[in-house]
């Protein structure tokens, strides 16, 4: 690791007025991500703002129809949220499967999606139920905001405040893992809610991705059978020493049908 | 202080966990030296390049730094390379191709990792930052990986004198009685098997201290090693050309080392040197990715093997020609895994009367590949049991019955096997017949059914392996190459008070010598197993010792604590018939007590220790004063634990995932000390053995040479929640050979599961028509041997 300025500031006005007053900085929020690379000296911050000291990026509540997640709040306070456990179980489910409890410990949902790792959960989260992304300057849909590999909507110097997700009437989240890392090979977010059926894939390709085919059959048919002939086309997965781009596009399928059962079992 | 049954068989608690448990262990980098520096070691980012100039110059002007030496310093100075201790002769006669180990590299870069700069400066990450200053001119080569694509003609060349990067070509057994054998065969199952590379992952990674006092011109090295007298041998006189005596070696506690802290590393011979160089101490502590890229690596096969067999099923004989990765450089005993603790043990628990094996062994572009948990036999053993699990599927012959028409029966012993080794005692179908009973065989068909409801797949695997430990004798392994002794040595010593001090060659780290060893010495001497301590690891403190691998410490290092104990008790009996004025052979001796026979009249062993350095009454003119003694034990023969392992495991179809859902070992490992740390033992194995069949891989890339698997991210080690809950049980026949009649047990669950794991998911699969799985057998590649079965019965 290289040597770099450390600034915990405890507004978002004055976290942008850090970040953009010094050459190379970085925002760091749970730093599950930056702090392997920095370590690793693969990237070499010149100062790191510290997201943690801003109070209005924490917490957990229900917004009507809506429940809203504070950016920095972390994974373990997810996944232990009697809200998001009464509201959206299978998003419960999904933080408390995210790493090892002290990831979880550490880690953020802010962080994971600004990182937009193509196996990380939060992004199957997203865009599976249909959130959206308030930042401090915009209110970005889940479906704009995760663009490619490593790569999110998000300007320069743009702070994500919180997400928003959608109650849906029933979801559900499966992933299979990487043996190794424990990352997804293959996850799926399967919900039904008021704006219809989503089938969001994460793992499988270079960045989550909205499973169409499924999500039409499953409008008519919200059941395991109705996604058990639909093939997702290998051509654009990941292939890796873990598996095929085959082996992905055949999990996807696998793993969606097991979503979807777990969404039944978990729906109202 | 314990109310516990500390006796020999008992399952005494381990003295060493309270520090181990407590925080207090004291590893190489709990060491701190005054005025101690850093060193931070530039290695190759290529696999394979030529050094066209290294220009230090910027990085010794960096803050901090001391010195930066590179492979030229060292040969200005006359640092030789690092030694190889075991000679292969070619079929050819010729002696192996051993070009030169430099500790630092000359020339050229053979792996991603070799050592091209050593940094030195005040604190770790000054040498670290300055390391980026150092610029090395490469010019970049082609690369090899595989030891099969490394054999073939016109492929980029590791070393520039060694053609078609052939280490050497070795054989073992009679080759045209083998063909002759096929020649009149029933059947013949034929397989191409791939031993999967492995990287060690101890918890512990490798670590160093090296220190030179100007004073007395005397080094010290404390570094993380299974043997430090072996160290200090290779080191002081093939390495650096120090005056032996001149140089102390310790290995203090050691976070477990699975074979890889048995080698001389360029790091020890490097840090040692430049302790003088600039004159003050140097640790070096591997991060994890060090580890990952530079410790010596596991297995690295690829095989063809056969089996014939008349129309009763009996084994006619065995044909098999491996080719083994050797890696970039010979590690300290590499070339002997692939050869002498390979081929020996292809007659497995069988009578196969003939066996022909052919051994190439490459030079490739990748990390060296030595000795790893069970070091030629887990290889030999997946070769054998494989085989022996097809055949039985191809003539339909049920696996344990084929296995019980081939097992040398327990009468037979001493048996001489076609492969050089002779098996002293063994009762294989009773390991293999409790296995059974434990793992409910009968029961099996049942569970298989109620799985297929669930719509999961049911295998049961088998594998009866033997292993050879205690690599012996002396004088047959140095006809066969060895350039070193496999004796241990060992002495124990009573203090005036009756307390006592073991010393012993041997090296724990992690097997638990303080307990067993005491259990012996306390039992032996009748004294409390607390006032019995053993040392181990510093050269300065223990005479000699060849230290700790292939299970070789409580059947060698063990046996040479007995006779040491013997030559104690044999003094203490003379001094006892002399303060108890008797004649010697009327001194009867038993349980701590020396007693004239059919008398009261009796001393304990602490009343006579005290008089041995206490001598106002005691036979001085007969007698030295004093009470310790030590010996040299050089085995006669090999130990052969052997066993039964039964995998059972539950395949889903639709993902690949194997679960194992039992799994049962049941070995022989002759007498038992503490089945306590037995039992620790066969987990630790058995959790090594199924991370090799399902798990763990190490992948260079083929073009690059870049080590893909680098990380814990790519590198699969088996967790808890991969592992079922263990049964394990033994049926032990006494070794005929040693004081204590034990055969050791390290390394039996690397060795005996591998094959029974990947049978069972044979077996789970086969009604599909998947008849072969390499491992490990990962979720992807379960999933593709099942979509190609399908693909193929749809065609």
């Amino acid at each position: 690791m290289y040597a770099f300025e450390y600034h915990r500031p405890g507004s978002l006005e004055e976290a942008a007025g850090l970040l953009s007053g010094a050459e190379e900085a970085n925002f760091i929020a749970g730093g599950q991500t930056l702090l392997q690379t920095m370590k690793q000296r693969l990237a070499q911050p010149s100062a790191l703002v510290d997201l943690g000291g801003i109070a209005e990026l924490h917490g957990i509540r229900r917004e009507g129809d809506r429940l809203v997640i504070g950016a920095m709040t972390r994974h373990n306070e997810v996944a232990r949220s009697p809200d998001v456990a009464s509201a959206i179980p299978a998003l419960a489910a999904l933080a408390g499967g995210i790493g090892d409890n002290q990831v979880r410990n550490m880690g953020t949902l802010g962080g994971s999606i600004a990182n937009n790792d193509p196996a990380a959960d939060y992004p199957a989260g997203l865009l599976g139920l249909g959130a959206s992304v308030q930042t401090t300057q915009r209110e970005i849909a889940a479906d704009d905001f995760f663009v490619d590999m490593f790569e999110t909507a998000l300007e320069p110097g743009e702070i994500i405040r919180s997400v928003s997700f959608p109650v849906p009437q029933r979801a559900g989240y499966v992933k299979f893992d990487q043996p190794a890392s424990r990352f997804a090979l293959v996850g799926v977010m399967v919900s039904q809610g008021a704006d219809g059926v989503r089938v969001a894939v994460t793992g499988a390709g270079p960045s989550v991705f909205r499973a169409k085919d499924m999500e039409d059959a499953l409008s008519r048919d919200f059941s395991a059978d109705a996604v058990a002939g639909i093939k997702v086309p290998p051509d654009d997965l990941n292939a890796d020493i873990h598996g095929s781009a085959e082996y992905r596009a055949h999990l996807v399928t696998v793993i969606a049908q097991r979503a979807v059962n777990e969404a039944l079992q978990q729906g109202r | 202080m314990s109310e516990q049954d500390t006796s020999i068989g008992a399952p005494a608690k381990r003295k060493e966990d309270g520090r181990f448990l407590t925080g207090r262990g004291r590893y190489t980098d709990d060491i701190d030296l005054h005025g101690q520096v850093y060193a931070y070691f530039l290695r190759s980012p290529h696999a394979h390049a030529r050094i066209n100039g290294i220009d230090t110059t910027q990085a010794l002007q960096a803050p901090g730094v001391l010195a930066v030496f590179t492979g030229n310093d060292l040969a200005e100075d006359g640092v030789g390379g690092l030694p190889c201790g075991w000679q292969i002769t070619d079929v050819n006669g010729e002696p192996m191709k051993e070009p030169p180990h430099p500790p630092l590299a000359q020339g050229k870069v053979r792996y991603v990792g070799d050592h091209v700069a050593v940094i030195i400066a005040e604190t770790y990450y000054q040498a670290k930052d300055a390391a980026e200053l150092v610029d090395v001119d490469y010019e970049m080569l082609d690369a090899v990986v595989s030891p099969a694509a490394a054999l073939e003609p016109g492929k980029a060349l590791v070393h520039d004198d060694v053609p078609n990067n052939q280490c050497y070509v070795w054989e073992l057994g009679d080759k045209a009685a083998t063909d002759d054998a096929f020649a009149k065969a029933a059947h013949v199952t034929r397989l191409d098997l791939v031993n999967n590379r492995l990287i060690p992952n101890a918890i512990e990674p490798r670590a160093a201290v090296a220190s030179y006092s100007q004073g007395e011109d005397h080094y010290t090295l404390y570094t993380t090693s299974q043997n430090p007298h072996v160290i200090r041998l290779l080191m002081s006189a093939f390495v650096l050309n120090l005056p032996e005596h001149k140089v102390r070696v310790v290995a203090p506690d050691v976070g477990g080392g699975f074979g890889s802290k048995i080698f001389h590393y360029a790091e020890e011979a490097v840090l040692t040197w430049a302790s003088r160089k600039v004159g003050r101490p140097i640790k070096w502590t591997a991060e994890r990715m060090e580890s990952f890229m530079s410790d010596a690596h596991g297995r690295d096969h690829v095989t063809h093997a056969e089996l014939a067999l008349d129309e009763n099923g009996k084994f006619l004989g065995m044909r098999v020609d491996t080719k083994a990765n050797m890696g970039a450089y010979l590690s300290t005993f590499a070339s002997s895994v692939p050869t002498i603790l390979y081929a020996t043990l292809l007659a497995g628990q069988y009578t196969t009367p003939t066996i022909y094996c052919q051994v190439s062994a490459a030079f490739t572009n990748t990390a060296p590949v030595d000795a790893y948990r069970g070091a030629g036999r887990p290889e030999a053993t997946y070769v054998v049991e494989r085989l022996v699990n097809a055949a039985a599927r191809e003539t339909g012959v049920d696996p344990a019955d084929l296995r019980r028409r081939n097992f040398i029966p327990k009468e037979a012993f001493p048996y001489q096997t076609p492969v050089a080794l002779n098996y002293d005692v063994g009762d294989y179908d009773a390991t293999l017949t409790e296995a059974m009973r434990i793992a409910d065989v009968d029961g099996f068909e049942a569970r298989r059914q109620e799985a297929q409801q669930r719509g999961k797949y049911r295998g049961l695997g088998y594998s009866t392996y033997i292993e050879a430990c205690g690599l012996a004798p002396s004088n047959i392994a140095g006809a066969l190459g060895a350039r070193a002794g496999l004796y241990e040595a060992g002495e124990v010593r009573l203090h005036p008070t009756g307390k006592v001090t073991v010393f012993t060659g041997s090296h724990s780290h992690g097997q638990g010598h303080e307990t067993t060893f005491a259990q012996i010495v306390a039992s032996r001497l009748g004294v409390p197993f607390d006032d019995v301590e053993v040392v181990h690891g510093d050269t300065d403190r223990i005479a000699f010792g060849m230290g700790t691998y292939g299970s070789r410490s409580l059947a060698v290092g063990g046996s040479a604590l007995m006779k040491a104990l013997d030559k104690v008790i044999d003094k203490s009996r003379k001094i006892a018939a002399h303060m108890l004025e008797a004649s010697e052979a009327d001194i009867e001796y038993d349980n701590g007590v020396f007693r004239v026979a059919g008398t009261d009249k009796s001393l304990t062993t602490a009343e006579i220790a005290f008089s041995a350095y206490v001598p106002h009454n005691y036979p001085l003119e007969q007698l030295e004063p004093g009470l310790d003694e030590s010996a040299f034990y050089d085995p006669t023969n090999f130990t052969y634990p052997a066993g039964s392992h039964i995998c059972e495991v539950e395949v889903d179809p639709d993902t690949g995932k194997v679960r194992i859902v039992n799994f049962t070992a049941v070995d022989d490992f002759g007498n038992v000390i503490n089945p306590m740390i037995v039992e620790g033992q066969v987990h630790g194995g058995l959790a090594q053995g199924i991370g090799q069949a399902l798990l763990e891989r190490c992948v260079y890339d083929a073009d690059s040479g870049q080590l893909v698997t680098g990380t814990y991210m790519d590198y699969t080690m088996p967790r808890a929640d991969d592992l079922p809950s263990f049964k394990v049980g033994t049926k032990n026949t006494p070794c005929t050979h040693n004081p204590l009649g034990v055969k050791g047990c390290g390394e039996a669950g690397a060795i005996g599961s591998p094959p029974a794991v990947i049978d069972a998911i044979i077996d789970a699969l086969s009604s599909l028509g998947v008849t072969h799985i390499d491992m490990p057998a990962t979720p992807a590649r379960v999933w593709e041997a099942i979509h190609k079965a399908n693909a193929s019965r749809a065609a």
